[in-house]
């Protein structure tokens, strides 16, 4: 029975070439291989985003009713609190995955060729994930989410000449309203998504295509020296493990600490006091911040953003410039940048939730 | 001592199958927990509208305040816990009460004076204004009636 079921899916659609397949691929063991679980991790907290905002969206109405359906949501609706709790910590949680992801992949060097386009789609999903997590924070519209993103959006107004407009492009209007509300809904679920899926389906498919990289040190050894194991079942068994240990961490976190819901925003009641941006916001509100009192006035804010905008270019392009597999001056220098960005960002953030205190 | 010998080799055979079964019997259960765990908050969240909707139902009397003011043959359509339902105040100054939703598919009935009927638009299904019977059409049964009784600042609507 289960065997002619098998021969009928397997007669349309290929099971024995995928599974031949999935046994064929290897995954290195080596001392750093704990990090390839990172990616796994950062995928499985998308599945949860995509499986909670599904059923936030049963009931969230963006415009003017925005708060009022968040609080029913989170107050009247069976559950609503557990399953908005969920998406909030694991948007966090899936913001920390991927960031320790890119670094462990910066650091393995698994950029270099024939990667690249692996570590440029990378940064692109990571970036509209910043976007999924700007526009969400705005949905639920209570006081904390209203002045994050009044403030947030005063860094792309800052821009010269094009700033104003985007802006308010962005805002639809001089300020944050209901208008605002409503385009930061369909951003959060329609166009990000659109955007996010085919990047994320190009960026699996690379893995499969190119396999897992090995560290420098791995490379370094001879062919029969170095270990590893099938991807199907070894590999799968314990990248599964690691997505129930997740899942098990985001039950803990979205249960035993709740996600608040504040006051209705309202623009007429002043900012309440230590507002600060989410924490992956931090460290470049916090560059810009010190910038800011090097230079002060609108330049400041201009040269703040250029010096940035170079600084990620750099870290965005370091393929094209360390891009041999062999131990040498460029793979050196990436490797100090590489502590210099880390150093920076874990300092800045540091600096910047000293100064909310 | 031969017994023994014999013996040895049956456990070795039957044990990793036994853990092995266990093991299964242990996953399956343990998966079987986190659906019911994920499984049943989503059941309550998603079917919390529904329960709403059935506590209100469990409505027995509305009350109408300013209704005995309304012209003979006419109606009134108000809402009996969460469902709609009409209040006509006949030509012949009879006051009677119907769910109006309609017996056949649910659609939403109309009082129409001048043909003296209830009407319902979606497949003609006809009743008669004084009982609810089912007069034509498709409808299978009468409208649920409910009892009325007429105050001097209001009309209270309750279940029979």
């Amino acid at each position: 029975m289960t065997g002619s079921i098998y021969n009928w899916v397997d007669e349309r659609l290929g099971l024995t070439e995928a599974i031949a397949f999935a046994r064929h691929k290897r995954v290195p063991v080596h001392a750093q291989s704990f990090w390839y679980y990172w990616g796994g991790i950062s995928l499985f907290l998308f599945l949860i985003q995509v499986f909670t905002g599904i059923l936030l969206l049963v009931y969230y109405r963006p415009g003017s009713e925005a708060f009022e359906s968040v609080r029913q949501i989170t107050y009247v609706m069976h559950f609503g609190w557990l399953i908005r709790s969920a998406h909030s910590w694991s948007a966090n949680l899936f913001m920390f995955a991927v960031l320790v992801h890119m670094f462990s992949v910066y650091f393995m060097k698994a950029y270099r060729k024939p990667r690249e386009v692996g570590w440029l789609t990378g940064i692109a999903l990571l970036f509209l994930g910043a976007l999924f997590g700007f526009s969400g924070y705005l949905l639920p519209m209570d006081e904390l989410s209203y002045f994050a993103t009044k403030v947030g959006l005063q860094i792309p107004a800052s821009i010269p000449l094009l700033g104003p407009f985007t802006a308010t492009i962005l805002r639809g209007g001089p300020d944050v309203s209901e208008f605002t509300v409503q385009r930061f809904f369909a951003l959060h679920v329609v166009i990000l998504p659109l955007l996010f899926l085919p990047l994320l389906g190009l960026h699996l498919w690379l893995v499969q295509k190119h396999g897992n990289a090995s560290p420098e040190s791995e490379l370094a050894k001879p062919l029969a020296k170095r270990r590893s194991v099938p991807f199907f079942p070894n590999f799968l068994q314990k990248d599964l493990a690691m997505w129930l240990i997740s899942l098990n961490v985001l039950a803990l976190l979205a249960s035993v600490f709740p996600w608040d819901l504040g006051k209705q925003a309202d623009s007429l009641t002043p900012a309440p006091v230590g507002i600060h941006p989410e924490w992956y916001f931090m460290a470049p509100f916090h560059m810009l911040k010190i910038l800011g009192s090097f230079l002060p006035g609108e330049s400041g804010e201009v040269i703040g953003i250029l010096l940035f905008t170079v600084g990620l270019a750099l870290w965005v392009l370091i393929p094209f410039y360390d891009s041999e597999n062999v131990a040498g001056t460029r793979g050196r220098v990436a490797h100090y940048f590489g502590i210099f960005a880390v150093t920076a960002l874990l300092l800045t953030t540091a600096l910047g939730y000293w100064g909310v205190r | 001592m031969s017994d023994v010998v014999i013996a040895k080799p049956e456990i070795e055979e039957v044990e990793p199958t036994r853990t092995r079964r266990a093991f299964v019997a242990a996953a399956a259960a343990a998966g079987l927990c986190y659906a019911g765990a994920m499984g049943y908050p989503i059941y309550r969240y998603l079917a919390s509208p529904a329960e709403m909707a059935a506590n209100e139902s469990a409505v027995v009397e509305v009350t109408l305040k300013g209704a005995q003011t309304l012209a003979p043959a006419s109606a009134l359509m108000f809402k009996f816990g969460s469902s709609p339902a009409m209040l006509i105040h006949g030509a012949d100054d009879s006051w009677v009460a119907f769910s109006a939703v309609c017996t056949h598919l649910g659609c939403t009935v109309q009082f129409e004076p001048q043909m003296n009927r209830i009407h319902c638009a979606c497949h003609g299904g006809v009743y008669d204004t004084h009982t609810g019977k089912n007069v034509s059409g498709p409808p299978p049964k009468p409208l649920t009636a409910y009892k009325v009784n007429v105050d001097v600042d209001g009309i209270v609507v309750s279940r029979t």
